[in-house]
């Protein structure tokens, strides 16, 4: 009972991670991204990669899944999804769905389509026994990494320089822009970090997700009901919401296996109904 | 006194009768379009090799034709639209697997039973912004797949439902293995239903879809009944779907998990931007232009033809999906000639943000 607890937070915190970006691209920015798995993806690739072709640590490979989806992110940001800040939910749903089917053809192309395993280094695997519970090591270590994550974010976010700057942009892009922010470098360097969370979410989840090309798709219905859900004027409705979400699905899973996916598809449309502004967002 | 060149029009007896003559030149048929069906129509015997691709196309046509009542009219937007094209396609496969082989009374199960379920979903619609919509069409279609994979004893689940075995069309017209029959009977539905769909966006009621989708802030100013409209179009929409899935199901005599498929409904949205949403003939065109670009590229790379969709699905954002609708409304110079003289008389207002 304990123990599906601990795996339901450390799955929720790991959607959390992937999902952070996408809160802010989404929820912030008002741009529908249904891409935003395909960061998450390439960066669970650079993992596997790195670790199966040329043998470096799983740690190492940690920093390039956040770097290189982040430069990725950065680059499309700047020649693609700039134009389409001000355009109809329409087109930006469209315009994602085919970045989507670009990425997960051309993942299928270079690196076949079946599941990439990753090999974790010994000390993050088995269990050990806390207080009774039997808790998995790679799972704390998940825990741990992204609760640090967390605090980071939502410091970065509320307290510094940056924070202000970008939730001044969010707001208002016009006046911020006339208080003399400059908007499009705060938004591409937010999409870039976001890019590059889910990077980093994604090479931390190849081993509890898997990993194989229509990832961007199976999962893109997860991050959106974190966003969705948990209502985009704070970090922490997200937050709560990953954890929620990821405590129910585990234990749905392994409670009652036959109803599956259903559980959280039916409260996810419930929620909505009720509060279409998310659950613990204030409506505007 | 400088007289105000509005105010000698500006006394409109005329608004409604305008309005009413519009729609009535609206309504008729034009050279062009009876052409495109005649040509349809005359695939059946110049093409009798292609009519299994041809069926495909009539009910992805028929597709699309539905999802544009909803987007291009009402301006829903919808990423779950394959919901009602599966339920619409299991209805009919399980009518027929139990001895109801008639196909006529399996697409009008499938219609009503696709509506019902348009109907009570559509109050889901109703409210919030566009994005929760998105994720509650989604979300509806993820849990009728989620129902259809569970419920294996009667969908067949992962395998898919097997055994349909359909009787002839009006008890006359043996479904045969080129899909001759198939294809006339699959053609037959759309283009009756889509005469339907013509006399509806063409009458009042449609005009108030349109409404609707540009400002609905002002529709109910004015006194259009906006979620009524909405119910309305969704279930019709709704039934339309229901239809193109019952056709799949009963021409190909199979259904699987796929109908319900995430894909399917993103497909769909490709199929009416090809065409162009908001005008009729956009679906059907979109219909025809995906299946030669999808039979082209899966010819050619068999594996990897969705990365070619998603390209064009890119470009065609990056470019402007309008550009392409309004340059096939600009070859149509006698209609916007007509309108131009009198279109000062009827002020219109762009879409604001509500």
């Amino acid at each position: 009972m304990l123990t599906i607890l601990f795996d339901g937070i450390a799955y929720g915190m790991l959607l959390f991670v992937l999902a952070c970006g996408l809160a802010v691209t989404l929820g912030l920015m008002n741009f529908v991204n249904l891409a935003h798995g395909a960061f998450a993806m390439a960066g669970g690739y650079v993992t596997a990669v790195l670790m199966n072709r040329y043998g470096m640590p799983f740690l190492a490979t940690l920093p390039l899944a956040f770097i290189v989806p982040a430069f990725v992110g950065l680059a499309l940001e700047r020649t693609l999804y700039k134009q389409l800040y001000a355009r109809s939910h329409l087109d930006q749903v469209l315009f994602s769905i085919g970045l989507v089917f670009m990425a997960v053809a051309a993942v299928d192309y270079a690196m076949g389509s079946q599941q990439q395993l990753i090999q974790l280094p010994g000390w993050l695997q088995g269990r050990v026994e806390v207080l009774g519970i039997q808790v998995g090591l790679y799972r704390s270590f998940i825990i741990a990494i992204c609760g640090v994550l967390v605090v980071v974010l939502q410091l970065i976010l509320s307290k510094t320089r940056f924070g202000s700057r970008l939730r001044a942009a969010v707001d208002d892009p016009r006046v911020a822009r006339g208080l003399g922010i400059n908007v499009g470098l705060i938004f591409a360097t937010t999409f870039a970090v976001g890019s590059g969370l889910a990077g980093l979410g994604g090479a931390l989840g190849a081993e509890i997700l898997g990993l194989d090309p229509t990832f961007p798709l199976k999962f893109m219905i997860y991050f959106l009901i974190v966003v969705t859900v948990g209502g985009t004027t704070t970090i922490t409705g997200p937050f709560l919401a990953s954890l929620i979400l990821g405590i129910a699905d585990v234990a749905g899973k392994y409670y009652v296996p036959s109803l599956g996916a259903f559980i959280i598809y039916t409260l996810m449309i419930v929620v909505l109904i009720l509060r279409p502004q998310g659950l613990f967002a204030r409506a505007r | 006194m400088p007289a105000d060149p509005i105010a000698k029009t500006a006394v409109p007896p005329s608004t409604a009768d305008f309005v009413r003559r519009s729609l009535v030149r609206k309504g008729r048929w034009g050279v062009a379009e009876i052409g495109f069906w005649a040509v349809a129509a005359a695939t059946l015997f110049l093409l009798p090799e292609r009519h299994l691709i041809l069926n495909e196309i009539a009910i992805i046509g028929l597709f699309a034709l539905s999802l544009d009542l909803i987007l291009g009219y009402a301006g829903i937007v919808s990423l779950g639209h394959a919901a009602f094209f599966g339920f619409g396609a299991y209805m009919a496969g399980i009518l027929a697997k139990h001895g109801f082989a008639d196909p006529l009374l399996g697409l009008v199960v499938s219609a009503l039973a696709a509506a019902l379920l348009g109907f009570v979903t559509s109050f889901l619609v109703l409210r919030g912004t566009d994005l929760t919509k998105l994720m509650v069409t989604l979300g509806v279609a993820l849990v009728l797949g989620e129902i259809a994979n569970q419920a294996s004893w009667v969908t067949g689940g992962a395998d898919g439902l097997q055994g349909i075995s359909m009787g002839p069309v009006l008890g006359l017209f043996e479904f045969d293995i080129f899909g001759t029959t198939a294809y006339a009977y699959s053609l037959t539905v759309t283009f009756l239903l889509f005469i339907v769909a013509r006399r509806i966006v063409v009458s009042p009621f449609g005009l108030s879809l349109r409404s609707i989708r540009d400002n609905p802030l002002r529709a109910r100013a004015v006194g259009i009944p906006v979620n009524r409209r909405l119910v309305a179009v969704y279930t019709l929409a709704a039934a339309y779907a229901g239809v193109a899935g019952a056709l799949l199901a009963q021409t190909t005599q199979f259904v699987s998990l796929d109908v319900l498929a995430f894909h399917r409904s993103a497909d769909i949205m490709l199929v009416l931007v090809i065409g162009g949403a908001g005008y009729l003939y956009g679906g059907l065109l979109g219909a025809i232009g995906f299946k030669v670009l999808q039979d082209i590229l899966s010819a050619w790379t068999p594996q990897y033809w969705q990365f070619w969709i998603g390209l064009i699905l890119v470009v065609l954002v990056l470019v402007g999906r309008e550009r392409l609708t309004d340059k096939a409304k600009a070859l149509r110079p006698r209609s916007r000639g007509r309108l131009a003289g009198q279109a000062k008389v009827l002020p219109t207002t762009t879409a604001g943000e509500v």
